[in-house]
């Protein structure tokens, strides 16, 4: 089972993804999802961003299973 | 107060409503909001609220109008380029509706003088385009104990958010600082573009959360933000949980958290405005410069010179050591205000001589067609 990730803002532009999928098997809490997401994409390393687990945010230890939904949202300064 | 027979004609549709009726529409007239940038989502924010009936309302911009402006800003037209645009805004609204009573503010709104602005108002709309002003909207806000309804947009992307609002039951949601306590990232220059319609969709929920919120009807987005992507037609509502924490910092004023908000753009002391036509004859002198593209993300080459760089403005920081050793540092980016905070940072690093190109790259373009005309 898989945890599905969700890139907005400036994130789609540094990865080049909008969405993207890692096996839950390995990823237990947001910091497992951070480190393998920064190997993954180097650019999220600078970004400034809030991780959304489910739709709430969520700091760094929240745990996670198959299944959850992870959102990525960066500050956008545009008006 | 009461309603006039004209009023009760003009909102005829909102009194036909059981949620709103006259009492509502009373509630409208009484209503008092600030509306902070008078640009993509000010416009629809100021079409809709003066429709509505809003009785008081303020506007704070201290920008002019120009053409590349009007693919988005739809209060203003081609004849009012240069015209300050809250002046023409207030101008087309008191036409739309002369029963509101409407008052400008031609500055840029800053911690400063948020306190005397923000007295006469219930309700702030943070409309801004850039960060700065949004966490001076943020701390201000919370320190007056005021709501603001928070709006931005990127590319085809939005978010709208109630921040700092007290519910029926008294407990105050959660503010923009608790959901990004920072302002790490620097806000990018213009050179990002933006749909036409994207602040017109995200402005109209800020008006209609502002109706909400006055009025007391429905949920409001207190404690959550909503996130619309506009391409793919997928909208969230992400809860945010106040942080206290944070919000006792602002309220005292911890330096650390309050600098950058505290840092508006452009006016800082110490760093010195260059124009394109000056820096154009330091260069063809080569003077004694070092030049350094501020931009972020991916662009094309800046400006071609012997001693030059390209640093993001979010990664400046970490070169501060080495540009210590330059005596004069001129910094740029598209339009002159990211490197405006860029040269304001390796001033405050203490850097002795840092100049900030006006009007960046447009301006240097702009000034570069002319010699070839």
């Amino acid at each position: 089972m898989k945890i599905n990730i969700l890139l907005f803002g400036v994130l789609t532009e540094v990865t080049g993804e909008t969405q993207l999928q890692v096996d839950a098997e390995n990823i237990h809490d947001l910091n497992d999802l951070h480190t393998w997401l920064v190997k993954k994409h180097p650019g999220l390393q600078d970004k400034t961003f809030q991780y959304a687990v489910n739709q709430a945010i969520s700091s760094a230890g929240h745990p996670l299973q198959a299944g959850d939904e992870v959102a990525l949202l960066p500050p956008f300064s545009g008006g | 107060m009461h309603l006039s027979n004209r009023e009760k004609d003009r909102y005829q549709k909102h009194i036909l409503l059981s949620e709103i009726g006259e009492q509502g529409q009373l509630k409208l007239k009484a209503a008092r909001v600030l509306v902070i940038g008078a640009g993509g989502l000010g416009c629809p924010v100021l079409l809709y609220l003066v429709s509505a009936g809003v009785g008081n309302i303020g506007i704070v911009d201290d920008d002019v109008v120009s053409l590349s402006n009007l693919q988005r800003q739809v209060l203003y037209s081609t004849d009012t380029i240069g015209k300050h645009k809250a002046d023409v805004a207030k101008e087309k609204l008191l036409a739309m509706n002369p029963e509101v009573q409407i008052t400008t503010y031609t500055l840029r709104f800053s911690l400063k003088n948020a306190p005397d602005i923000l007295k006469d108002y219930d309700l702030v709309m943070d409309c801004t385009d850039n960060l700065y002003t949004r966490y001076a909207i943020n701390d201000s806000c919370i320190r007056a104990d005021k709501p603001f309804i928070y709006g931005s947009i990127h590319r085809f992307e939005g978010q709208v958010a109630l921040f700092n609002w007290r519910d029926k039951t008294g407990t105050k949601g959660a503010s923009y600082r608790c959901l990004f306590p920072e302002a790490g990232e620097a806000p990018n220059c213009s050179e990002v573009g933006v749909i036409g319609v994207l602040p017109g969709i995200i402005g109209t929920y800020q008006a209609m959360e502002a109706i909400k919120v006055i009025t007391g009807i429905g949920q409001p987005l207190s404690g959550k933000l909503l996130v619309v992507d506009t391409l793919y037609n997928t909208q969230r509502v992400i809860r945010i949980n106040r942080n206290e924490t944070i919000i006792e910092a602002v309220l005292k004023e911890k330096p650390e958290l309050i600098t950058e908000a505290a840092k508006t753009p452009v006016q800082s002391s110490g760093v010195q405005q260059i124009t394109s036509r000056e820096l154009r004859k330091l260069l063809a002198n080569k003077a004694d410069l070092y030049l350094i593209d501020v931009r972020e993300g991916l662009h094309d080459e800046g400006i071609a010179y012997s001693h030059s760089t390209a640093i993001p403005y979010s990664h400046l920081a970490a070169y501060v050591d080495e540009l210590m050793e330059e005596n004069k540092v001129v910094v740029y980016c598209q339009s002159g205000r990211t490197s405006a905070m860029a040269a304001t940072l390796l001033i405050d690093y203490g850097l002795p001589e840092v100049y900030n190109l006006v009007g960046g790259l447009n301006e240097w373009e702009k000034e570069k067609n002319k010699e070839v005309i």
